[in-house]
């Protein structure tokens, strides 16, 4: 099981801070949505977390083990990301891309085993895509190949997922497919769940926990009717808070 | 893994023509190897002297392995079969091979369906230090290799080290940049190549049939120093497949899936520019094999570098001894020609005809 823990985590660019500070602890099993406005720092968080941030200060440890003390391949073990949009410059099937995520655990040689077959297949159903085996992967909708991406970063069975706005561009049916399959894998399978949203309605709708970052911050942490209350909604987004849904 | 198909779906997916050789590489492998030893022996019968199949299996068996009895053919035969067309047939493997593992591997790594091995820089490279060759007025060799080729081999791995290093000085993202300073660095040593060809007066001539392609001056002391920088080449390059596995989703996701990625580009790139560079030295530029070769297996299997490179070499090396057999047959055309007439209209009918699952 996956403990997270960052304290005073920083990144910049140039002169630019993207995050400021952060300190949080995220247990074995939680489900966490991290929001904020554009140029907040949450994908600048994802990359800490996912350790391929250059120049981060503060200190990040999974389980007690500083994340620069892991080898990358040893993290990829552990936790699985699932990236925001992906070009295939290639033909590529389903079931070959949700392979990919077996490549930490391959034996580098002799390519993938009975044990990555099953991971493979398990995946593929566990996410539902089973409709889509044998397709070409850039014949897929975006909703599609979300969930295919999904299954992909299942199939490396890390104890931790990381997400980075997975409903971005997804038609509303998608939204909430993507969302209630998270919030399965979390239920059910255990996984432990960070991902970034743009959605405020869906990240306190689906999730019990909040991370709200504004200008690099962490300036809200908590249950979505704590950290999205009305008045920090409208003094970091700058919108009216009476757009949002009520949270819970 | 198929099943869970509805059946809807599975009328949907369509197999494809070529269902049987789709996803069974093992198959594909077969008769890339089928052909390989064909093209080989054929290379060895044919010529203009024509030696009968009987004739040209008896030598090899008699004097590559040893097998007894006294020979039954003609002392000449037994010269033209192993001075003179074994080790051409070989260097046309070597260099098909090099070729199609090298083209795989740039294209995978610059994710890029339109790079071959000469994309990085090798070939105007090589083609500038075998035209400055040509100029020099020296005679000088080395391991049975001619001024022409050391240069071709050094200006291949110049060019290629020097786009690396300006390329990391880019300001574009990283595959890009690599691209387009390729392209420029490339276009700089064309401008070299092309004052060396305007000043070279009678020997233009030698320099068009460095830039063509050709086995022409093949021999064994080639083959000895060739071949085994691209087999150890190949088959490190064949060893990381899976760094190019993890990088058909982007350097971020290779990075997610454990890869150290600009460590690992790096040493790819290198090996690539090595067994490329080695085959432009000894054969010149020959296109069109390192672009289409791979494009035709990732069609057969699928884009998995597991498969993807031993079989690039293979077919590169069945597709490069096949042109070659076909270039001098009619008496010595430039190889680099036979490649494109031949390949091209074959290519084509692929693309357009064949449905396996794995369209461009």
């Amino acid at each position: 099981m996956s403990d997270l823990e960052l304290r005073g985590v920083g990144l910049a660019y140039g002169a630019r801070p993207a995050l400021v500070d952060v300190s949080l602890t995220i247990a074995a099993g939680e489900r966490v949505a991290v929001v904020g406005p554009n140029g907040a720092g949450k994908s600048s968080l994802l990359r800490c977390l996912a350790g391929t941030a250059r120049g981060r200060t503060g200190a990040i440890r999974l389980d007690g083990v500083p994340l620069e003390e892991l080898r990358r391949e040893t993290l990829a073990r552990r936790l699985a990301v699932v990236p925001q949009q992906v070009q295939l410059p290639f033909a590529i099937r389903v079931e070959e891309v949700v392979a990919l995520g077996r490549i930490p655990h391959e034996d580098p040689f002799r390519g993938p085993g009975a044990a990555d077959r099953e991971a493979v297949t398990t995946a593929i159903r566990r996410v539902g895509v089973e409709p889509l085996v044998g397709r070409d992967a850039r014949d897929l909708s975006l909703g599609e190949r979300q969930l295919v991406l999904i299954a992909l970063a299942v199939a490396q069975q890390g104890g931790l997922l990381l997400l980075d706005e997975p409903t971005v561009h997804l038609d509303l049916r998608h939204q909430v497919q993507v969302m209630e399959l998270l919030r399965e894998l979390n239920e059910r399978d255990g996984l432990t769940i960070l991902a970034v949203l743009h959605d405020l309605n869906l990240a306190a709708h689906y999730f019990p926990r909040c991370l709200v970052l504004d200008g690099g911050r962490l300036v809200a942490d908590g249950p979505p009717a704590v950290a999205l209350a009305p008045a920090r909604v409208e003094a970091v987004f700058g919108i009216d808070p009476r757009l949002l849904a009520a949270p819970g | 893994m198929n099943a869970g198909l509805a059946p809807g779906v599975r009328a949907a997916a369509q197999p494809g023509r070529f269902e049987l050789l789709r996803r069974r590489p093992l198959v594909v492998a077969g008769v890339g190897l089928l052909a390989l030893v064909l093209v080989g022996l054929a290379g060895l019968a044919l010529g203009t002297v024509s030696i009968p199949l009987g004739d040209t299996i008896a030598i090899l068996a008699h004097r590559l392995l040893a097998w007894p009895g006294a020979p039954t053919w003609p002392a000449t035969s037994e010269t033209i079969v192993l001075e003179l067309r074994l080790p051409r047939v070989l260097l046309a493997m070597a260099v098909g091979a090099a070729l199609g593992i090298a083209g795989a591997t740039l294209q995978g790594l610059l994710r890029n369906p339109l790079a071959d091995p000469y994309v990085l820089g090798t070939a105007s490279g090589a083609a500038l230090g075998a035209a400055i060759a040509v100029l020099l007025p020296l005679q000088v060799g080395l391991l049975g290799l001619g001024l022409g080729q050391l240069l071709a081999f050094g200006g291949a791995l110049v060019a290629v080290t020097l786009v690396w290093r300006l390329s990391r000085a880019s300001q574009l993202g990283s595959l890009t940049g690599l691209l387009l300073t390729g392209y420029a660095v490339g276009s700089l040593l064309a401008a070299g190549l092309a004052i060396a060809m305007y000043l070279s007066g009678a020997q233009l001539r030698q320099i068009v049939a460095y830039l063509l392609g050709s086995f022409a001056q093949a021999s064994w002391q080639q083959v000895a120093v060739a071949t085994p920088l691209i087999l150890v080449g190949g088959l490190v390059l064949a060893l990381r497949a899976r760094t190019l596995d993890a990088l058909l989703l982007g350097d971020e996701t290779a990075a997610h899936l454990g890869l150290e990625v600009a460590r690992e580009r790096a040493l790819l790139l290198g090996l690539a520019a090595l067994v490329t560079a080695a085959a432009v030295a000894t054969a010149g530029l020959i296109g069109f094999v390192g672009l289409v070769v791979p494009h035709v297996v990732r069609l057969l299997v699928g884009p998995g570098a597991r498969q993807l490179l031993p079989l690039s070499a293979l077919f590169g090396a069945a597709f490069l001894a096949g042109a070659d057999l076909i270039a001098r047959l009619p008496g010595e055309l430039p190889v680099g020609i036979v490649t494109a007439v031949v390949g091209a209209p074959f290519f084509l009918f692929l693309l357009r005809r064949v449905r396996t699952g794995y369209e461009l």
